[in-house]
């Protein structure tokens, strides 16, 4: 879901964020569209799912929580597998940092538009994250997703069965989609086996959502990782 | 209140949380590598693990279904560098296609 900030100038302003995010947008938006699908099967109202896209604003960890919510696997690995995923928005915080100014409740809300994929659209020369960029691509990602929220919760039920339509499949693929450009270097290649086989070990025996917390021990692949393939 | 609202407020405080921790934390001390390091690979592992619950996850335990069908599919066009509009795409009409045929 990335491409290259290529025709940007060397004063991007927000417009320039903004074209750059744009075919991005359409897929976050359809995304959104699925998320809504997804969530209104699983037994959320459509305000809770718009809500939920306005607040959380992290697609991955969003399907995860109503997935896990939608097989029964109940509120506390719905949740903690969200909290989980979206963990890696403490790093990816810290190194935006230095692009976002202003007192703390700016930063506060424009900390909010970082998401991979603007976090990724703005990464400038030498890993700077430009500013204006930023919030650019964030804003046009923050308003596709939403809409495409509202828009499939309202009348996702129009669709029929997702299943006959083969949209239960859009989520593994949505997840693959998103794992091939995490899977950089050798230790994220163990993390993701690490973290795929522990769930296939564990799937037949445990409830949903439990297999996918204990996957997330794969991350400590990461300890082999030190200073080597850092970013 | 509902288990969909304590999953949405839950979740949504979490992560704006998550969200402004660096940017309001920044001048404190970062944490370290060895944290970094481990949360960094965080994201490849859960990912892989929702690929795997996702395609093959069942009430009950699994099931080896048309899902797979579209899960290949999306692989053949992840390989290609399709957008992700387009690997969504595919491996849905895949499974409807499995699906309509098994």
């Amino acid at each position: 879901m990335t491409s290259s900030p290529d025709r940007v100038g060397e004063r991007p302003g927000y417009l320039d964020g903004m074209r750059l995010a744009l075919p991005v947008g359409v897929a976050v938006g359809v995304f959104g569209v699925s998320f809504g699908v997804l969530a209104r099967a699983a037994g959320m109202s459509p305000l809770a799912a718009v809500l939920m896209s306005a607040t959380t604003f992290a697609g991955s960890a969003q399907t995860a929580a109503v997935s896990i919510l939608g097989a029964g696997g109940g509120l506390v690995a719905a949740t903690t597998t969200a909290v989980l995923l979206n963990l890696r928005y403490g790093p990816i915080g810290l190194s935006a940092a230095p692009a976002l100014s202003g007192p703390w409740w700016r930063r506060l809300l424009q900390a909010q538009l970082v998401v991979d994929e603007s976090w990724a659209l703005s990464q400038r020369d030498g890993g700077r994250i430009d500013p204006s960029l930023l919030i650019g691509a964030g804003t046009i990602l923050y308003v596709g997703w939403i809409a495409g929220t509202a828009a499939g919760a309202i009348a996702g039920g129009l669709l029929g069965d997702p299943r006959r339509l083969g949209l239960d499949a859009m989520f593994p693929a949505i997840f693959l989609a998103l794992l091939v450009p995490q899977v950089r270097s050798r230790s994220r290649l163990a993390a993701a086996l690490g973290g795929a086989g522990i769930a296939v070990v564990l799937l037949p025996f445990a409830g949903a959502g439990v297999p996918i917390l204990v996957a997330s021990l794969a991350c400590l692949a990461g300890l082999w990782s030190r200073g080597r393939d850092r970013r | 209140m509902t288990a969909a609202w304590v999953v949405v407020a839950v979740v949504g405080v979490a992560t704006v949380g998550i969200k402004a921790a660096g940017p309001l934390a920044v001048a404190r001390r970062p944490p370290s590598a060895r944290v970094r390091a481990v949360l960094d690979h965080l994201a490849p592992a859960l990912l892989a693990a929702l690929v795997v619950t996702e395609a093959v996850g069942a009430p009950g335990g699994v099931a080896f279904d048309a899902r797979l069908a579209g899960l290949g599919a999306a692989a053949a066009a992840v390989a290609l560098r399709a957008p992700i509009l387009l690997v969504v795409i595919v491996a849905a009409a895949a499974t409807a296609v499995a699906r309509a045929l098994l």
